[in-house]
């Protein structure tokens, strides 16, 4: 076992699923050349240009012409240079990828995979830093999955290549080098929709998903040490399906929910997760469900003093979590 | 006794050939008005057909090996379902929403045709989204050494879309076994090929994308059927994607709920229909001495024979089960 980057862990996945099913194959801009993020790497070279193939600069056709490749015995893996610019394919993956199989009653199936690296904090600016899952977690059909650790990233992504269904695999730009964790060098997979509780505690149940899942632990060890607030933290990894069931469970233990999440206020998925909790834990709650996400503005302005204004951050996160304790 | 090549102008179709594509026009164009008969009944919500496309559509599947080579239609092709295997019962248990129907059992509108095994690929409603899944399919024929054929249809409002030209360039830098056919019927809805398009021939573009074009009289299935022959050798034989644009007339309405005399004259409407394919081919079979009147009127017969007892089969058969709209969002795994 080594420490690897999550980009090594991604390239690492792709690399495997092509060697381990010959009907994998990954196109997207420049991935010949390994891509920008450099997650194709060497791929091309092992795999000829066919199985690591650059397309156009053209991202509905990239998303169509997978749907098309998967149709006929190929699994594709699409690779959108960014999230910000995946907004082209959005009829191909909602009109198409995501209602193919219910419009023919379960005759027709699609099972592509759609990766792409998403989020700030980068110094990305406002098309380089986009959060993407609530668009497509609305959308029944898909699954889509957050990923900002080189474990999951590699458990998860050889789960949705393998997956019947169209997935959306979003990777967390911000943590494709910033940290190395232990990833097995052998076969395993994580199962789409099981939720991590990453934090055992009891005061409250805090929600999340992708970078936040890290910036919400360094929270959650700030108040145990200074102020004895002991938080539970579960990592969703999944958005949709989500783990309903590890959340409510956990809410019920703690009786508070704090959901943390990079995306906009309005209408980002932890909206949906503080419906479900009021809904279906509210007998149990001593505090309101309370949310910590970027304000409604557009994600993320270039300057750094901005961005760091905007996006929730380790002492946010801390603060909030303060504040609901004392409720 | 003369031989069935002597017959000029066949393009090497036998006589019993040129009756069968007579046969699947004649049976298109009628399906296409029951359904509209059976909208107007009340019996079926919605009905959007092809009636004036026969040629275009009959012309071209007709070139393609049925279950082999794959079709990826629009909503108005009746006649490519019907050419390929399809059948009226298939067709009329999708427009009155029958749990049977092959397409969708009740889900999708009528005309979004679908059949796994003919490999017609259900269709959605957002136009030309279906041209790039062609392309995907013909990489992956491509990538497989297998010689299957994509062959994609769209009308001249679909050739405005972005899709297309994605979806053209992709097949020429790859040179992709795909065949793309406009059917140029010269509406999109109300809106005339002279605000859709600023060239006469939309086939030109496909010298844009580095291979060749053809316009042709899309009321000639002969012509038609010609010029997708040679495009599905090409395209078998490894030499890349052809652009077909078909001329043709739409002689109904855009859908059950459109008035086509808004935006064009009754005139105009009666004089593409006294050239419409149908009369044509009719003619030529005649003067071709391939069929006599009677025949044409026997090959007629069959059809509403066919349409008739497809109807009532429909007409009897279970809506589906409510709860089942549940299922099928995701697959599901044993």
């Amino acid at each position: 076992m080594a420490e690897k980057t999550m980009v090594e862990a991604v390239r690492d996945a792709l690399h495997d699923e092509m060697k381990r099913d010959e009907r994998v194959f990954v196109l997207g801009e420049d991935v010949g050349r390994g891509g920008v993020f450099r997650a194709t790497e060497g791929l091309r070279d092992e795999f000829g240009e066919d199985r690591c193939m650059d397309t156009p600069l053209a991202e509905a056709t990239i998303v169509g012409a997978s749907i098309g490749a998967s149709l006929n015995g190929l699994l594709p893996v699409a690779e959108i240079q960014f999230a910000d610019f995946i907004h082209p394919a959005f009829d191909q993956i909602v009109s198409e990828a995501a209602r193919l199989h219910y419009r023919s009653n379960g005759a027709w199936s699609c099972p592509i995979t759609v990766r792409t690296p998403y989020g700030a904090g980068v110094h990305g600016g406002p098309y380089h830093s986009q959060s993407i899952e609530a668009f497509y977690a609305h959308v029944p059909g898909l699954k889509v999955i957050c990923v900002a650790s080189p474990y999951d990233a590699k458990g998860l992504l050889k789960s949705a290549i393998r997956d019947p269904n169209p997935v959306m695999f979003l990777e967390h730009k911000k943590a494709y080098r910033s940290f190395r964790e232990e990833v097995p060098d052998e076969d395993y997979t994580i199962p789409i929709g099981v939720a991590e509780r990453k934090r055992e505690g009891s005061d409250m149940t805090l929600v999340t998903y992708g970078l936040m899942t890290r910036y919400s632990l360094e929270a959650a060890a700030a108040v145990q040490g200074d102020g004895g607030i002991s938080v539970e933290v579960i990592d969703l990894r999944t958005v949709s399906p989500w783990d309903k069931e590890c959340v409510l469970e956990s809410v019920r233990k703690t009786g508070k929910a704090l959901i943390v999440y990079e995306d906009n206020l309005t209408g980002g998925f932890g909206a949906e997760v503080a419906a479900t909790i009021a809904e279906d834990a509210f007998d149990f709650l001593d505090g309101p469900v309370t949310r910590i996400a970027s304000p409604d503005v557009p994600l993320a302005p270039y300057s750094g003093v901005l961005e760091e204004f905007i996006l929730p951050n380790p002492e946010k996160i801390a603060e909030g979590i303060r504040k609901l304790a004392a409720y | 006794m003369v031989s069935v090549s002597d017959v000029p102008g066949a393009q090497g179709l036998s006589r019993d050939q040129l009756r069968e594509v007579y046969f699947k026009m004649f049976l298109a164009r009628s399906v296409g008005e029951r359904e509209r008969m059976l909208n107007r009944m009340g019996k079926g919500p919605f009905a959007v057909t092809g009636e004036g496309h026969e040629a275009a559509q009959v012309g071209t599947a007709y070139a393609m090996t049925p279950g082999k080579d794959w079709a990826l239609t629009y909503y108005r092709d009746i006649g490519v379902a019907l050419t390929l295997g399809m059948t009226p019962r298939d067709l009329l248990l999708a427009h009155l929403a029958r749990a049977e129907s092959i397409e969708s059992g009740g889900r999708n509108m009528p005309s979004h045709f679908s059949s796994v095994d003919l490999r017609i690929v259900s269709g959605s409603a957002p136009v030309a989204t279906q041209v790039p899944h062609a392309v995907g399919i013909a990489l992956a024929s491509k990538l497989r050494g297998l010689d299957e054929v994509a062959v994609t249809y769209f009308g001249d409002g679909g050739a405005s879309v972005g899709d297309v030209h994605e979806a053209m360039n992709f097949a020429g830098v790859h040179s992709l076994p795909v065949i793309f056919v406009c059917e140029n019927n010269q509406y999109a809805i109300s809106v005339p090929a002279s605000k859709q398009a600023a060239v006469t021939d939309l086939s030109v573009r496909a010298q844009g994308y580095g291979f060749p074009g053809v316009t042709v009289d899309g009321n000639d299935v002969l012509a038609v059927y010609s010029a997708a022959r040679e495009a599905v050798e090409r395209a078998r034989n490894g030499d890349g994607p052809t652009f077909i644009e078909a001329k043709t007339y739409r002689l109904v309405p855009h859908t059950s709920d459109d008035d086509d005399s808004r935006y064009r004259s009754r005139e105009e409407v009666e004089e593409w229909r006294k050239k419409g394919p149908l009369v044509r081919f009719g003619a030529w079979l005649e003067e071709n001495g391939v069929a006599t009147k009677d025949e044409i009127g026997e090959i007629e017969a069959k059809a509403m024979a066919e349409i008739d007892a497809a109807t009532e089969y429909a007409e009897a058969a279970p809506t589906p089960d409510p709860a089942s709209a549940m299922r099928h969002v995701f697959v599901e795994e044993e």
